[in-house]
C-alpha cells in the first residue's frame, strides 16, 4: 500500500481502479434505494417521511467520516511533508462539505413534517451546522493561499485544531441546548429499528462511502494533475520562454506522458 | 548595564506599539460602545427585554471587538520583516505568541472588561449581573485572543486576511460564547448556577492558553518559509 | 576591539538544494568559511541570492542538504546569525531607541556581555541624533542604519545579509564596511548578497540562472 504513497503509482492506481468503484457505487446505491423506496415499509408514527432517513443519517455519517480522512491527510502533511497527502486533504474539504450540506437539508425537509417547522436549534443540527461552517472555512483558506504546499499546511494546522475543538463544540452545544429548551424530539423511529429498515439503511450507507471513496480519489488525482500543470507553467516561466499552448491547454495527459 | 528579559521587552514593545496606534484600549472600547450604541435601534428600546439579553450584546460586542483587531498580531510584524527575526530567535516562538496575545489582551481585552460595568447600566443590567459580566469577560477573553491568535497566524501573509480570519475563528469560539454568556446570564436567573459554566469557561480559557500557542506557532513556522 | 571576539567557528553547507514555489533555485552547493572570512553572492534577479540566505539564516528548511555552524552549540546556525533582510524589522511609531533596546533584548546570546548600547551602536553608524525620534519620522537610509545597528549591539558571529547597503549613501557605506571589517577582524563571518561592492575583501559566489528543469515531471508534485 505504502508504494501507492508515490503520486506517479497513485494516479496509475486511479486510473485502473476507478470504474470498479463508479460501478460497484452505482450498484450499491441502486439496491440501497430500491430497498429504501419500495421494500422497507412506512414508519408506524412518522410515516413515508422516515424515508428521508435513508439519505440523511448515511450523509451525516459521510460528514464526520469525511473529516476524519482529512485528519489523517493532515497528519500526513504536517509530520511526513507527503505531498500525496496534501492533494487528497484539499479534495477531501469539498466532498465532505457538500455531504454536511446534504445532511443538513434533508433534515431540514424532515423536521418540516415532524417539527412543524423548517429549522430548529437543536444540539445535532447545531453541531452539523457548525462542522459546514469548519468545512467551508477550510476551502476558503485553501482558496485564499496561493502557494499550494504552504496553503496545505496551513489547512493542515486548521484541521488538527478543529479535531481538538469538534468534541469540546458538541460538548458546549449540548450543554446549552438542554439549557435553552427541553429535550429534542429528534428520535429515530424508536429504540430500535426493525432490520426491514435497518438493511436497506446499511446498504445506503455503504453506497454513500463508496461514492465518497471514488469521488475522492479522482478529486486527489485532478489536483496531482493540476499541480504538475502549475509547476510545470512556473518552470516554463522561468525559462524565459512562454509555454508552446497556453496553461489553460496543457492537458493532462500530455502532462503526464 | 541593565537588561531586561527578551519577553519582558516584548510585552513592553507591543504594548507601547498598540499605546501608540490608535490609543490601544480606547479603540476597542469605543466600537464596543458603538456596538451597544445600535442595538437597541434594532431590538427596540424595552428595557426587560435589553436587560435579559444584555449579557449576550456584551459578549458578541467582546467577541468582535476582540476578532476585530488581532487580525494584525502578526501581520505588522511579518511586513516589517520581525518575525523572522522573532522566528530565528533564542526564545521559544510559543512564548512569543503567548506573550504577544497576552500584550493585545492587556492592550485590548482588559479595558473592555472594566468598561463592560458601565455598558451594562445601559442595558438595565442589576449589579449582580454586571459583576458576573465582568468576571465573564476577565476569564473568557483572553481564550478569545488566544483562540484569534490561530487564526491571526494562518492567515499572516495574506493582505486582506481579516474576513477569513473570522470564519475561521468564529465557529470555534463558539464554546467560550455559549459558557461565557451562560454564566454571565446565571446572575440574574433562579434556574441555572453561575458556577458551573463558569467553571467550564475557566477550563476552556487554561486550555486555549496552554494550547494555543502551540498551533499558532506552528501556523507561523510554515506559512513564513 | 579587533581582538578575536569569538572563538573560531566554521559555516558549512553541504549539498544545498533550495525551492522557491515549485522552482529549483540552487542545486547542490558546496559552501565553507571560516572565522574571519566574508562572501559576496551575486546573481541576476530571481538567481536566488535572498532564497540562499534566508535558508542560511534557517529561515527556510532546504529541499536537500544541511547548514552548520561549527563552534555553536548544536551547530546551530540561527540562533548564532544575525539576519538582516529587504526589511528593517523597526516599528515606525517607536524611537529608534526603543526598537534597538528590545532587539537587544531579543537577541543577545547570554555568552557574550560586551556589547554596545543602543545610544553608541546609532553614533558608530553617523547617526548619534536619532535615537530619540519615532524611525517612522527617518529617512530610508536612515532606517537601514537603525536596522543595521542591529548587528552591533548582539554580538552574533555570523551575518547574514541581504543587500545590506541599499538606500545607504556613500559616506554610510563607507561606515558599515568598517563595521564588517571590524567584525571580520574579531573573528565574524559575513554572506552578503548584494549588487554593489561591499568594500571588504571577499570570496565570491555567482549564482546562475535559475533551473528550469523541464524534464522529470514526475519528480515531485509541489
Amino acid at each position: 500500500m505504502l508504494k501507492y504513497a508515490n503520486p506517479t503509482l497513485f494516479l496509475g492506481l486511479v486510473s485502473r481502479v476507478w470504474p470498479w468503484l463508479a460501478g460497484l457505487s452505482a450498484l450499491a446505491l441502486a439496491i440501497g434505494l430500491w430497498g429504501a423506496f419500495f421494500s422497507a415499509p412506512p414508519d408506524y408514527q412518522q410515516g413515508q417521511t422516515v424515508r428521508i432517513m435513508y439519505i440523511h443519517v448515511p450523509a451525516a455519517w459521510l460528514s464526520m467520516f469525511c473529516y476524519a480522512a482529512m485528519t489523517a491527510s493532515a497528519l500526513g502533511t504536517l509530520v511526513w511533508r507527503h505531498p500525496l497527502a496534501d492533494a487528497a486533504q484539499k479534495a477531501a474539504a469539498p466532498i465532505g462539505a457538500v455531504f454536511t450540506f446534504i445532511c443538513l437539508v434533508t433534515g431540514s425537509l424532515w423536521g418540516k413534517p415532524m417539527w412543524g417547522t423548517w429549522w430548529v436549534w437543536d444540539a445535532r443540527l447545531t453541531s452539523v451546522l457548525i462542522l459546514f461552517v469548519i468545512y467551508l472555512g477550510l476551502i476558503a483558506l485553501w482558496r485564499t493561499i496561493e502557494d499550494p504546499s504552504r496553503a496545505a499546511r496551513a489547512a493542515a494546522i486548521l484541521t488538527l485544531v478543529g479535531v481538538v475543538n469538534l468534541p469540546i463544540i458538541k460538548f458546549s452545544v449540548d450543554w446549552w441546548n438542554t439549557l435553552h429548551q427541553p429535550a429534542s424530539v429528534f428520535r429515530l423511529g424508536g429504540p430500535t429499528i426493525a432490520p426491514s429498515m435497518l438493511w436497506p439503511l446499511l446498504v445506503m450507507a455503504l453506497a454513500f462511502t463508496l461514492i465518497f471513496t471514488t469521488l475522492h480519489l479522482l478529486a486527489t488525482r485532478n489536483e496531482i494533475l493540476r499541480r504538475r500543470v502549475r509547476r510545470l507553467s512556473i518552470q516554463a516561466a522561468a525559462a524565459g520562454h512562454a509555454p508552446e499552448a497556453p496553461a489553460h491547454r496543457l492537458t493532462p495527459t500530455r502532462v503526464s506522458s | 548595564m541593565k537588561r531586561t528579559g527578551p519577553l519582558a521587552a516584548l510585552f513592553l514593545r507591543e504594548i507601547r506599539v498598540a499605546r501608540r496606534i490608535g490609543g490601544g484600549g480606547a479603540m476597542g472600547v469605543m466600537f464596543f460602545l458603538a456596538l451597544v450604541t445600535i442595538v437597541p435601534f434594532a431590538v427596540g428600546p424595552d428595557l426587560n427585554l435589553l436587560s435579559r439579553i444584555g449579557p449576550a450584546i456584551l459578549w458578541i460586542a467582546a467577541l468582535l471587538a476582540t476578532l476585530l483587531g488581532l487580525d494584525r498580531l502578526f501581520q505588522a510584524d511579518h511586513e516589517d520583516g520581525s518575525l523572522d527575526l522573532l522566528l530565528s530567535a533564542d526564545t521559544p516562538l510559543e512564548l512569543v505568541v503567548l506573550v504577544k496575545c497576552l500584550a493585545h489582551w492587556t492592550a485590548t481585552g482588559l479595558p473592555l472588561v472594566v468598561a463592560a460595568p458601565l455598558f451594562g447600566f445601559m442595558l438595565a443590567q442589576e449589579p449582580a449581573a454586571m459583576a458576573a459580566l465582568a468576571v465573564s469577560l476577565l476569564v473568557g477573553t483572553p481564550a478569545l485572543a488566544m483562540i484569534g491568535a490561530i487564526g491571526a497566524a494562518l492567515t499572516v501573509t495574506l493582505r486582506r486576511g481579516g474576513l477569513l480570519m473570522a470564519i475561521l475563528i468564529l465557529p470555534l469560539a463558539i464554546p467560550i460564547l455559549i459558557f461565557g454568556v451562560s454564566a454571565a446570564s446565571a446572575a440574574t436567573s433562579a434556574t441555572t448556577p453561575f458556577v458551573t459554566p463558569f467553571l467550564i469557561l475557566c477550563a476552556l480559557s487554561l486550555a486555549a492558553l496552554a494550547l494555543a500557542p502551540f498551533a499558532a506557532a506552528a501556523a507561523l513556522r510554515h506559512m513564513s518559509e | 576591539m579587533a581582538t578575536a571576539r569569538f572563538a573560531s567557528f566554521r559555516l558549512i553547507a553541504e549539498d544545498l538544494s533550495l525551492e522557491r514555489g515549485g522552482r529549483k533555485l540552487l542545486a547542490h552547493v558546496d559552501l565553507a568559511l571560516e572565522s574571519g572570512q566574508a562572501l559576496a553572492i551575486t546573481g541576476a534577479n530571481g538567481a536566488g541570492k535572498s532564497t540562499m540566505l534566508r535558508a542560511l539564516a534557517g529561515l527556510l528548511p532546504p529541499a536537500q542538504g544541511r547548514v552548520r555552524l561549527v563552534g555553536a552549540p548544536d551547530e546551530d546556525v540561527a540562533s548564532h546569525a544575525h539576519y538582516v533582510g529587504h526589511l528593517d524589522a523597526s516599528k515606525p511609531t517607536l524611537t529608534a531607541r526603543e526598537n534597538l533596546v528590545f532587539w537587544q533584548a531579543m537577541l543577545s546570546l547570554r555568552e557574550w556581555r560586551t556589547a554596545l548600547t543602543p545610544q553608541d551602536a546609532l553614533a558608530r553608524l553617523g547617526l548619534p541624533h536619532v535615537a530619540d525620534l519615532p524611525v517612522g519620522y527617518l529617512s530610508a537610509g536612515q532606517k537601514r542604519r537603525v536596522g543595521l545597528a542591529r548587528l552591533l549591539l548582539a554580538p552574533r558571529p555570523l551575518w547574514l545579509l541581504d543587500e545590506p547597503t541599499t538606500a545607504l549613501d556613500r559616506a554610510a557605506q563607507a561606515i558599515f564596511a568598517g563595521c564588517m571589517r571590524d567584525h571580520l577582524a574579531e573573528g565574524g563571518i559575513i554572506v552578503a548578497a548584494t549588487h554593489a561592492p561591499l568594500g571588504i575583501d571577499a570570496q565570491h559566489l555567482e549564482l546562475g540562472a535559475p533551473q528550469a528543469a523541464l524534464a522529470a515531471p514526475q519528480a515531485a508534485l509541489t
